[in-house]
C-alpha cells in the first residue's frame, strides 16, 4: 500500500536549534531518505518552500482568484512530505517515527486512495 | 550643485522601471535587478560630475546596471556550490535551493516568452508592473513593490508613506521578493481573458496608493500629496502602456478629476473641507478639462467599466458651478449602472447619498438604513456620519447626535474627527435650528 507521510513543523522547533544541531537534523533527513531508497519503500518526497510562499486558488462563480497565503493559517505547518510504499499501515507508522520533525511535532499518515479502475 | 543632485535623483527615480523591467528580462532576478541598479546609479554619482552626464542617461545607467548584474551573478556563482555541500542536504534537494537563489542571464536563450531580447521596452515596463501587482502577492506587499521598483521610490519613502517603521516595509518588501523567487510567479504579459483581470489588479494598486494619499488613515494631514502625485504618475505610466485600455484611461480621468480638487479640499488650517463648502475657484479648471476629454475618450472606446463610471460622476461634480447646480438625476443613474457591475458597501453609500441629493433626504435615509441593517459596512465612519447628515437635515436631531456619536468613535483620521466634531456641536447648540436645506452630506 502507498502511504502519504505529512511532514508538519513549527519553525520555532527550528529556530532554537544551533547550526550544529541543525545540520544533524538534515544529515537525519539524508540518512532517513537514503534508508527507504535503499529498501525499496521510497516512491517520491520533497520539502516544501515555507508558507509565506503559498498562493491559494478558489473557483466561484466560474471565476478564479487567487489569494496569497496557505489554505489554512497554522502554527505549524505542512513542511514536506514522503509517498512510501510498503505492508501495512504498521510500517508506515514505523517510518514516520523515524523522520526527524517526529521528535518535535507530528507526521500525519494518510493512504492513499487507489483511484485504479478496475477493468 | 544641490539642485543638479535633486535632478539627478528624478532622473533615477523616472528610469527605474525601464532599467529594472530590461534587468528583470535578462535575468528574471528583481533583487538582482534592484541591486544592480542600484549600483549603476552610484556609479553614475560617482561619475557624471566628472566627465559629464551621457546623451542617453537611460541608456548608460541599463548598460552598467546589466555589467553589474552580471559581476554579482559570477560572485554569487562561486559561492552556492559550496554552500549546498555544506548543508549536506541531499542533491535534489539541495539543487533546488540553489536554484531558486541563483540568477541566470536569460538572453543567453536569445528570447523570452517566444520573443526576441530586443523586444520594445515597454513590454518589459509591463512585464514589471504586472509582477508587481500578480494575486498570488498580498495587496499590501503589491503596493509596496509597486511603488519600490516601478515608482521607484526608496523603501524609507514608502515606509514614512504608509506610517509603518523602515524595518517593517524593508522586510515586507523582502518577503515579496522571496516569494516572486521561491514561488516562481513569472515575469511575463498576460493574455487573453486572463490581460482583464490582470490589468485590473495593477489598475486596483494605483487607485489604492491615490486613495491612501487622498483620504490619508491614521494621521493628522487630510491628504497625502507624495502618494497622490505617484498614483497619478504611475496612471500616466499605465496609460503609455496600455493606451487602447478603455479602463486605464477611466483610473486616469479619476484621478486627475479628483486630484484637480485636491488644493481646495483642506483650509489654510488644515481642516477638512467637504465637497459642497469648497471653492470651486481653487479647483484646478485646465486638469478638470483634461480629465473630462479622457472621461469622454474612454467611453467611446469601451466597454465600460468602474473606473469609467467613478470618472463620469467625478467629470460631472468637477463640471457643476455650485452644489446645487450638481446633476444629481445623472449621478444616480451611474451610481445605479456601478452597482449592477461592480456592486459594494461604498457605491452602495455614494448611492444613497446622491439620491438624498434629488429626491430629498428621507429617501436616501432609507437606503442608508437598509445598507445598516445588513452589517456591510460595519466599523467604516461614513456610513454613520452620511446618517448623521440626512438625520439633521429632517431634523432629527437626538438620531443625529447619536449617528455622529458612531461616526466619532470610527474616524481615524484627525481632520476628519475635527470636521465631525464641528458638525456635532453645531447640532448640539441649543440656539435655534441652523437652516440646512440644500447642503451635501
Amino acid at each position: 500500500m502507498r502511504y502519504m507521510l505529512l511532514i508538519f513543523t513549527n519553525p520555532e522547533n527550528w529556530a532554537v536549534l544551533s547550526e550544529a544541531e541543525t545540520g544533524a537534523m538534515y544529515g537525519e533527513y539524508a540518512a532517513f531518505t537514503q534508508r527507504i531508497v535503499d529498501s525499496g519503500e521510497f516512491v517520491s518526497g520533497d520539502p516544501l518552500q515555507g508558507p509565506e510562499t503559498a498562493t491559494t486558488v478558489r473557483v466561484r462563480a466560474g471565476a478564479r482568484s487567487s489569494t496569497d497565503g496557505p489554505f489554512v493559517e497554522t502554527k505549524e505547518h505542512l513542511a514536506g512530505y514522503y509517498v512510501v510504499e510498503c505492508a501495512s499501515l504498521d510500517r508506515a507508522l514505523e517510518l514516520a517515527a523515524e523522520i526527524p520533525d517526529a521528535k518535535f511535532s507530528g507526521i500525519e499518515v494518510r493512504p492513499l486512495a487507489d483511484m485504479t479502475m478496475p477493468s | 550643485m544641490a539642485e543638479g543632485a535633486g535632478v539627478t535623483e528624478d532622473l533615477f527615480r523616472s528610469e527605474s522601471v525601464r532599467v529594472l523591467g530590461s534587468l528583470m528580462r535578462r535575468f528574471g532576478n528583481l533583487d538582482l535587478a534592484e541591486d544592480a541598479y542600484q549600483d549603476a546609479c552610484v556609479a553614475a554619482l560617482e561619475t557624471w560630475p566628472r566627465d559629464g552626464t551621457p546623451a542617453n542617461p537611460g541608456a548608460w545607467l541599463t548598460t552598467v546596471a546589466g555589467n553589474r548584474a552580471l559581476d554579482r551573478i559570477r560572485r554569487e556563482s562561486a559561492r552556492l556550490p559550496k554552500e549546498v555541500e555544506a548543508s549536506g542536504l541531499r542533491p535534489g534537494w539541495g539543487r533546488r535551493a540553489a536554484s531558486a537563489l541563483e540568477a541566470i542571464d536569460l538572453t543567453a536563450g536569445l528570447e523570452v516568452d517566444g520573443e526576441p531580447v530586443d523586444a520594445p521596452l515597454a513590454d518589459d515596463q509591463l512585464r514589471l508592473l504586472f509582477l508587481c501587482c500578480h494575486p498570488a502577492l498580498a495587496s499590501e506587499a503589491q503596493i509596496a513593490l509597486t511603488l519600490r521598483t516601478v515608482g521607484g521610490l526608496t523603501t524609507g519613502e514608502i515606509a514614512r508613506a504608509y506610517l509603518v517603521p523602515e524595518s517593517t516595509m524593508a522586510q515586507r518588501l523582502v518577503r515579496a521578493k522571496r516569494k516572486i523567487v521561491l514561488a516562481g510567479i513569472p515575469f511575463r504579459l498576460p493574455e487573453g481573458d486572463e490581460l482583464a483581470a490582470r490589468t485590473a489588479a495593477v489598475l486596483q494598486v494605483v487607485y489604492l496608493v491615490f486613495n491612501e494619499g487622498y483620504a490619508a488613515s491614521g494621521t493628522d494631514t487630510v491628504v497625502r500629496t507624495d502618494l497622490c502625485v505617484e498614483a497619478v504618475r504611475l496612471s500616466a505610466l499605465l496609460e503609455q502602456l496600455l493606451p487602447k485600455d478603455a479602463e486605464v484611461i477611466g483610473l486616469r480621468a479619476l484621478l486627475l478629476l479628483h486630484d484637480a480638487r485636491r488644493a481646495a479640499r483642506v483650509d489654510s488650517t488644515g481642516r477638512l473641507v467637504p465637497l459642497d463648502e469648497q471653492d470651486r475657484a481653487q479647483w484646478s479648471s485646465a486638469q478638470i478639462a483634461r480629465g473630462v476629454a479622457m472621461v469622454e475618450r474612454a467611453l467611446q472606446l469601451g466597454p465600460v467599466g468602474p473606473y469609467q463610471l467613478q470618472a463620469s460622476i467625478a467629470a460631472l461634480h468637477a463640471e457643476a458651478e455650485s452644489p446645487q447646480a450638481t446633476d444629481w438625476p445623472q449621478i444616480v443613474e451611474l451610481y445605479s449602472l456601478l452597482a449592477r457591475i461592480a456592486p459594494g458597501p461604498l457605491v452602495t453609500l455614494n448611492r444613497g447619498v446622491a439620491v438624498a441629493m434629488c429626491d430629498g433626504p428621507a429617501a436616501g435615509l432609507a437606503l442608508l438604513d437598509a445598507l445598516e441593517g445588513s452589517g456591510e459596512l460595519a466599523g467604516h465612519h461614513r456610513l454613520p456620519s452620511a446618517r448623521a447628515h440626512l438625520l439633521e437635515q429632517l431634523g432629527r436631531r437626538s438620531d443625529a447626535l447619536a449617528a455622529y456619536d458612531a461616526a466619532l468613535a470610527l474616524v481615524d483620521n484627525s481632520p476628519e474627527r475635527a470636521y465631525l466634531t464641528e458638525r456635532r456641536s453645531r447640532l448640539s447648540r441649543p440656539s435655534p435650528p441652523i437652516e440646512t436645506l440644500g447642503e451635501d452630506p
